[in-house]
């Protein structure tokens, strides 16, 4: 154990000089990303999904819709449910049993995302007022753990729902009745997550797995399709100074417009 | 309740519970409150209630947690079932889960952890009432519990949310504000330090109305650390007076 921490420390002086001099241990700029791969549509029986690479993290992302009752106080709108798992093959520090600290962290904030931006219309989710509506299940599953699992999550979140598609029906007596065809769920938003890892003072966006285990902190900033920042949190032992926030949500800005053009297109 | 029509903000700016835009709850600080504790404190703001207690640093168990450069900090926040108003279930929500872990990581940098190598440091926090802002008056109080408890720290954590309710930027967001306003943005800050150690945010701001928010959450922290402090004080003074008595 005592090894392990003499290894992170000259670890963390060697990123940390690199950084001083814009430079990163795979030979990145300090804002720039991993290759991001993207492909949506891998689950053929989820209603959506998607698997995204961010360099070596690799991340799925599936959606699955069941009928359900709305909560009490919107009756009118359907539910969303954002779950994630650390499946022990993606890394060997991945325990195998129920979502601990980190999953649930790592779930409620691609949730936030989600649901403060209204990326999902849920209302028009409602069957019967009340009564019925449709749930979204979206689990998070990563496969792979190189880091940034948050940004990669969002994105396979977002390009699943984008992918989801709904089967037509109609409403008969408070029933719900099957028809041929789908539609796709009605999406209005398109979240983007950009999360900085601090090292000695420096701000870098993408922090690799590396990266992570020598950072002082961890500043995710969720921005919607408006430029509006519709998510935050804040990770890590570290501290930020309230110039680096500033700094951090104007450059993250910046690159939501960039990925949102590989993540969504157009 | 969403169609209630009642605006939250008149147009004096006065809130539902009579504050203006930029005032904080009114805050009542207690220090050493808990007999068996190493340290504890009580924080009311508004109706929010909450109580920490610190044990430790003591022996690490299991032994396995143990880390030999420094302290472990473990961290609890929980929520009484009564303290809201449909019971809540007793057992640990994926809310209280997330929230035990940011706070834990707010409070973190302040501590000294590398002077108690192989220790462990238990922090616990019982929301018994909750009234908007339970995790930032936790942070405060936690931070109370450990100077109280004589940990040494760079500085103590003050936490404060601010955020946005019908257009108008607000601090210290009540219950009613949090659920149906547009933003929240709790904060928790070590003004010695300019340091912001919890940042989290849900709902839509522009980067304008974000930095404003910021500023704020921060004027806030600033006020509850400065009523922090005398807290402290006021507890030696009590000890003080009690000796010379005696």
């Amino acid at each position: 154990m005592t090894s392990s921490i003499v290894a992170a420390t000259v670890k963390k002086k060697q990123i940390a000089q690199l950084i001083s001099l814009g430079k990163r241990l795979d030979g990145r700029g300090l804002t720039d990303y991993r290759e991001i791969q993207i492909e949506p549509g891998v689950i053929e029986r989820a209603e959506g999904s998607a698997r995204v690479r961010l360099g070596k993290t690799e991340v799925m992302a599936g959606v699955k819709i069941e009928t359900g009752e709305p909560f009490p106080d919107v009756p009118n709108a359907g539910v969303l449910t954002v779950n994630a798992e650390l499946v022990p093959l993606a890394s060997p520090t991945f325990e195998p049993g129920p979502p601990d600290e980190d999953a649930i962290e790592l779930a409620r904030v691609v949730d936030r995302g989600i649901r403060e931006s209204k990326a999902i219309d849920l209302e028009k989710l409602c069957v019967v007022p009340g009564k019925k509506v449709f749930v979204v299940f979206v689990d998070v599953y990563v496969l792979n753990h190189d880091g940034n699992l948050i940004d990669a999550s969002v994105m396979a979140a977002l390009t699943a729902l984008l992918n989801t598609k709904l089967f037509n029906y109609e409403v008969e007596d408070g029933e719900i009745k099957k028809k041929p065809g789908y539609t796709r769920l009605p999406m209005t938003n398109h979240p983007i997550a950009v999360t900085f890892a601090e090292i000695k003072d420096t701000l870098i966006m993408d922090p690799s797995l590396e990266e992570e285990q020598v950072m002082d902190a961890r500043l995710t900033v969720t921005l919607e399709k408006d430029g509006k920042i519709c998510a935050m949190q804040k990770g890590g032992s570290g501290y930020f100074t309230q110039e680096q926030i500033l700094e951090a949500v104007k450059a993250a800005k910046e690159k939501t417009e960039e990925l949102r053009k590989i993540v969504v297109g157009g | 309740m969403s169609q209630k029509p009642k605006k939250l903000i008149d147009n004096k700016g006065i809130r539902t519970d009579g504050r203006k835009l930029d005032e904080l709850k009114p805050i009542k600080i207690q220090v050493d409150v808990l007999a068996n504790a190493d340290g504890s404190a009580y924080v009311e703001q508004g109706k929010t209630k909450v109580l920490a207690a610190v044990y430790g640093p003591h022996e690490a168990h299991p032994r396995h947690l143990a880390q030999p450069d420094r302290a472990v900090f473990r961290c609890r926040y929980h929520m009484a079932p009564f303290s809201v108003e449909e019971r809540k279930r007793p057992a640990p929500s994926r809310r209280e889960i997330e929230l035990s872990k940011v706070i834990r990581q707010a409070i973190d940098p302040s501590v000294f952890l590398e002077y108690y190598p192989r220790t462990l440091i238990d922090l616990f926090m019982e929301v018994l009432q909750a009234d908007g802002g339970t995790r930032c008056t936790s942070i405060t109080a936690a931070s109370l519990a450990l100077a109280d408890a004589g940990v040494p720290m760079r500085d103590m954590v003050a936490a404060c949310a601010a955020g946005k309710v019908e257009e108008h930027l607000v601090l210290d967001l009540n219950d009613t504000e949090d659920k149906e306003g547009t933003a929240d943005v709790p904060i928790a800050f070590m003004p010695n330090m300019n340091a912001v150690t919890l940042l989290q945010m849900d709902g839509m701001l522009t980067i304008e109305e974000f930095e404003q928010v910021v500023n704020l959450a921060i004027g806030g922290c600033k006020k509850i650390h400065a009523l922090q402090k005398e807290a402290l004080k006021a507890k030696y003074v009590t000890v003080k007076e009690e000796e010379e008595e005696g």
